[in-house]
């Protein structure tokens, strides 16, 4: 079994399925105590690299060190990373004592240790008086807290998370995001969480990696993600629902004058851009229908849709390209709208190629 | 209500003609030979019974067909574990390797005993190739004997046992071993405490339909075995009785008999059964 680490290092690690690319070229650094989501869409690669961190995959290539030791020629038993499975895992035929114990039973811990351990562990998710139950007695919720403190009571170096949310109901998923920001803020251990879901990786994790088709598109943090998306891949992942062809018709340093879709406005580059063709991004949340200031755009409200705290406002612009708004006030329908938008809120990307979501 | 109740009405429906089939093929002639072996030629109504555990000759044919039929059963499931085990993870030789044990299953018990007939006869391949190869001087004897009726039940049943565990194995979420290992579980002890436990009942009730087969064994002990003395298992006491003796009312208790033990060792095994764990194998609520 590996012990306390400082770093675990993922170097070019690849992974192919038959001729298909699942991972390429994976280069990541997990520091000690540090919570790290991989974050992309399904098939993106984040499960596939979580497990060959796990050993439940073999690398086509690359490497994986904890520290000074390479750890990918490891079987998964003598990793002993802590996992939580997507659908949970947990034997069906024994107690939620003895699931929580297993790990320490296959480590010969002597049986007060487990006992205290596992009672401890029970504490922490919550689930003391639920210790004899069977896990198909058990609500989805807590089936996910015990496969939480399954893994984790064993002390792994490092805490492997695959989609732990995805098949609890809205509500309840809100809860367990909390308890295992709670339980990694009590523990302090190294976690790697894979998710589909932004919102998880932006409120979970003290830095995102997006990935894409296998490839990591960048990694940073949350704020840094949500605020400066390194592409459009990223942007589209961090809410930048507005993904516009437009022309840059000046460019001036980092500010670009934008035209096209019947409106003007300017906008941040990204990265180094040339008048032409490019692709721009904005949040539902800085188009602000009725504002006044930065950029002004015209446009007709077509749908609105109230929100509790504020309303989603679908608009089309003068060529009849939907834009997304959110508002804080509301407005009517068929009414025409003076958005405004802050420049440095608009985000300009190189087009893509091929690039047909306008 | 009223739609559940209807549809509920038409399942009924639904099972009458099983239910017939059942009455009519089993249940009556079950009872009928149960009453007829009541009613023996001579004695009181517990002749049959009487003189089946009076003779030697006959009560003998309980213990010659379970010596056959446990160790072949208990070999065929103990055999059919490990490889199917083994071809657990879906592939090219998990298709191959079941369709070439379907053969045996579709052949029937009395083609495999004539093709093992001369296959170990003191001719076949078996001894030629044994004595080609220096291992053996003369030809072993492996028909007319136990040994012959005892190949011929593996040959037969294990296919079978194969398939069953087969699908019981792969009925288990491959999530488990998994988690099994990152918990520091190596390949032994992911079998010995996941896989074990979870297949426990799937094994005893293969044990239960592989013993019940071997246990009514009949072409190949008259074929393959020594039908007079080492093979004379409890069917051919019953076949003597009913079409030799022309005594059907013998016959059925010795057939009655024959559930009986089938029965005794069936709910034995499953009594066992009920110390394991026997819901769904997955890792998770449905």
């Amino acid at each position: 079994m590996l012990e306390g680490f400082g770093e675990l290092r993922l170097e070019g690690v690849t992974r192919r399925f038959g001729a298909a690319v699942a991972l390429d070229r994976l280069d990541l650094t997990i520091r000690r105590g540090e919570f790290v989501a991989l974050l992309g869409p399904s098939g993106c690669g984040k499960s596939t690299a979580l497990n060959c961190i796990a050993g439940l995959l073999s690398l086509s290539g690359g490497a994986i060190w904890l520290d000074e030791k390479r750890i990918d020629v490891l079987r998964p038993e003598q990793r002993g990373f802590g996992m939580v499975f997507q659908n949970y895992a947990l034997f069906p035929h024994m107690s939620v004592r003895k699931n929580i114990g297993f790990g320490l039973a296959m480590r010969r811990a002597p049986k007060e240790e487990i006992r205290g351990k596992v009672d401890a562990a029970l504490d922490l998710v919550q689930l003391r008086t639920h210790a004899e139950k069977l896990p198909g007695q058990l609500s989805g919720g807590q089936q996910q807290r015990v496969a939480i403190a399954r893994a984790i009571v064993v002390e792994p170096p490092l805490v492997l998370m695959d989609e732990p949310l995805s098949n609890l109901d809205a509500k309840l998923r809100l809860e367990m995001r909390t308890d295992i920001k709670r339980i990694h803020r009590e523990l302090g251990r190294s976690t790697v969480y894979v998710t589909h879901d932004q919102d998880e990786a932006l409120s979970l994790a003290d830095r995102i990696v997006v990935l894409h088709e296998g490839k990591i598109q960048q990694i940073g943090s949350p704020e840094e993600l949500y605020a400066s998306p390194a592409n459009l891949e990223v942007a589209r992942f961090m809410g930048y629902r507005n993904i516009l062809d437009l022309d840059a018709e000046r460019v001036d340093g980092k500010r670009v004058a934008l035209y096209g879709a019947g409106i003007a406005l300017d906008g941040m580059a990204q990265h180094a851009i040339a008048r032409g063709p490019v692709t721009v991004a904005i949040r539902p949340d800085d188009v602000e229908p009725a504002g006044a200031g930065g950029n002004a755009i015209e446009a007709r409200v077509e749908i609105v849709e109230y929100c509790g705290r504020d309303w989603l406002v679908d608009l089309v612009l003068p060529d009849g390209r939907t834009i997304y708004a959110r508002s804080p006030r509301k407005v009517s329908p068929g009414a025409s709208a003076h958005c405004a938008v802050a420049p440095d809120r608009v985000l300009v990307f190189p087009r893509e190629s091929g690039n047909d979501r306008g | 209500m009223i739609a559940a109740e209807r549809r509920l009405d038409r399942t009924a429906v639904l099972a009458v003609p099983g239910v017939l089939l059942v009455l009519l093929l089993f249940i009556y002639p079950f009872l009928y030979g149960l009453v007829l072996s009541f009613e023996p030629k001579e004695g009181g109504g517990l002749g049959n019974y009487l003189r089946f555990f009076s003779e030697p000759f006959l009560y003998n044919t309980i213990a010659t067909t379970l010596s056959l039929a446990i160790p072949t059963t208990l070999m065929n499931v103990g055999l059919a574990l490990p490889i199917a085990f083994r071809m657990r993870r879906n592939s090219a030789w998990q298709r191959v390797l079941t369709t070439i044990l379907v053969l045996p299953i579709t052949l029937g018990t009395v083609l495999i005993a004539e093709g093992l007939l001369t296959y170990l006869g003191p001719q076949g391949w078996v001894n030629r190739l044994l004595i080609e190869s220096g291992l053996a001087a003369t030809p072993i004897r492996l028909t007319h004997n136990y040994w012959g009726v005892f190949l011929a039940l593996i040959i037969a049943e294990f296919p079978f046992a194969f398939l069953l565990i087969l699908s019981y194995i792969t009925g288990i979420d491959p999530a488990l071993p998994q988690a099994a290992a990152t918990l520091g579980a190596g390949p032994a002890r992911q079998f010995l405490h996941v896989y074990l436990p979870l297949l426990a009942p799937g094994l005893a009730i293969t044990f239960c339909l592989c013993f019940v087969q071997a246990f009514s064994v009949f072409p190949s002990a008259v074929l393959l075995g020594a039908p007079a003395g080492p093979t004379r298992v409890i069917s051919i006491a019953a076949y003597t009785a009913a079409f030799e003796e022309y005594d059907y009312s013998m016959a059925s208790a010795i057939a009655m008999i024959m559930g009986a033990v089938q029965l005794i060792i069936v709910v034995a095994v499953l009594g066992l059964r009920g110390a394991f764990y026997r819901g769904p194998a997955g890792g998770a609520k449905g």
